[in-house]
């Protein structure tokens, strides 16, 4: 190394240029492409709803969503109504279609509802919006609803569909960062598959949940009544993380599929 | 390697094997044990980090006569992290799929002492080509010991490789399940790719003695 760049001076100097340009390049990049990834990550909502719903393109093994050609019709379609319910203490306050959440919301589609706002709002005390996309499978009326949570390194979150007897028709998990090969898995088909036709609700209609469960003796998970799914090995953490996002998101709709029977 | 010289065909090869990052260098290892449970995320890394070994090594290089001694640390570190948000993002917003693929891997690029090691040790002292190459052949070394790592961990531990059943089905018991094989289900976890790690220094040095340190 040479005498000059030794210098305390240059050191500074070199240390504000190279912030100062990389900042900028980054910067740059950053606001030049963010039009392209908002657009990315909104495709990418409407198909994990959804697939959740079993609009998708799945075969044998894979996941596969609609494609993002595709996308935007179909969430069109197949979603007949876009439900936002305000909620406060487990109470519904009020109840909102899409026309009046947009109306009331700078026209924001109820799809791109934040949950993760939406849960820090109901720490603080406030209201928070729940978004419930309509919409049939096999001719049966399913409901949307999304989770969100916490899983071993970072958020987990997800979409389920409900019948109105609250029973799993579909689940669809996604995760920021879990361990490729153990918690990440919580994103193959057998997991998300071993959801279907669980239930949320005991006989006498009490929030039970369901568990993510180890050393349970149903791998093949054949009994729809056990509210628990096979875990996967070497992701505890991961595997509870999706239990409590489920219970405690979907516990919240509770109250909306009680007043849904109770008008039938 | 017609296009190379002996010279600079050497800064390839010799990381592949006799010099290789992972079990020579003991460099990498880290990221090594974390996520070579599966076959495609040993690719994925491997990939993604000759990506930013060779490029980091290259911009490095062209900085440096210019880069001070006392913050090169520093210097290699904010390399780094800007070339890999910089890929994050194209590949956000043009190969939307890839990068979800690749979101866990971002950070633990940044964090691979291989890529610093090879700053520091190469790229600090030579010319942009021999460094380039220097990063790539490193690069190699690297993704072979995570593949084979990768392979037997997902073959041992999951019966599939690249996600698809290979030994038949577990739960139905069919193919070698049939006769009573069992998945290894501690083959997934970290310890077990340090096993394995050492199973592949150990059978490298018995079979070139010139490794053996006294």
């Amino acid at each position: 190394m040479s005498k000059r760049t030794d210098s305390n001076s240059y050191t500074i100097i070199f240390a504000i240029v190279m912030v100062f340009v990389v900042g900028s390049l980054l910067a740059f990049t950053a606001s030049s492409l963010k039009p392209a990834i908002k657009e990315n990550e909104r495709m990418e909502t409407q198909q994990n709803i959804l697939y959740a719903m079993g609009v998708n393109e799945n075969e044998e093994g894979s996941i596969t969503f609609i494609s993002t050609d595709k996308v935007a019709e179909a969430f069109a379609t197949k979603i007949s109504e876009q439900i936002v319910l305000e909620v406060k203490d487990g109470n519904i306050i009020k109840e909102m279609n899409r026309q009046e959440f947009m109306a009331a919301n700078n026209n924001k589609e109820p799809y791109l509802i934040d949950i993760k706002k939406q849960q820090t709002r109901a720490k603080n005390g406030e209201s928070r919006f729940l978004p419930l996309f309509k919409g049939k499978q096999e001719g049966q009326t399913v409901y949307v609803a999304p989770i969100r949570g916490k899983g071993l390194w970072d958020a987990i979150w997800g979409y389920v569909a409900l019948d109105t007897d609250m029973v799993v028709k579909g689940t669809f998990f996604d995760h920021a960062g879990e361990t490729p090969g153990l918690g990440a898995n919580i994103k193959q088909r057998y997991f998300m598959d071993d959801f279907y036709g669980e239930k949320l609700l005991t006989e006498a209609g009490v929030f039970k949940g369901i568990t993510v469960a180890k050393g349970n003796n149903d791998p093949l998970n054949k009994d729809k009544d056990d509210y628990e799914v096979d875990a996967l090995a070497g992701a505890t953490i991961t595997g509870d993380g999706v239990a409590a996002m489920i219970k405690k998101d979907l516990k919240l709709y509770l109250p909306y599929f009680q007043n849904l029977k109770n008008k039938n | 390697m017609g296009l190379l010289s002996k010279k600079d065909a050497k800064l390839i090869i010799d990381p592949l094997a006799d010099n290789n990052p992972i079990t020579i260098q003991v460099l990498g290892i880290c990221s090594a044990l974390a996520i070579t449970a599966e076959l495609k995320a040993s690719l994925v890394m491997g990939i993604a980090v000759l990506f930013v070994l060779g490029v980091g090594n290259v911009v490095i290089s062209l900085m440096r006569n210019i880069i001070p001694s006392k913050i090169r640390i520093i210097v290699q570190l904010i390399v780094v992290a800007s070339l890999v948000i910089i890929v994050d993002q194209v590949l956000k917003a043009y190969a939307y799929e890839l990068s979800k693929t690749l979101a866990v891997f971002v950070g633990l690029i940044i964090t691979n002492c291989i890529i610093m090691g090879r700053f520091e040790a190469f790229a600090l002292a030579n010319g942009p080509w021999k460094s380039f190459l220097d990063g790539i052949g490193n690069a190699l070394g690297y993704a072979v010991i995570l593949i084979i790592v990768g392979f037997f961990r997902e073959l041992l531990g999951s019966g599939t490789l690249f996600g698809i059943p290979v030994l038949g089905d577990p739960i139905e018991k069919t193919g070698l399940y049939a006769t009573g094989y069992e998945n290894n289900g501690f083959m997934l976890m970290p310890p077990m790719a340090l096993i394995v790690v050492g199973l592949l220094i150990w059978v490298q040095r018995s079979r070139n003695k010139a490794l053996i340190e006294d």
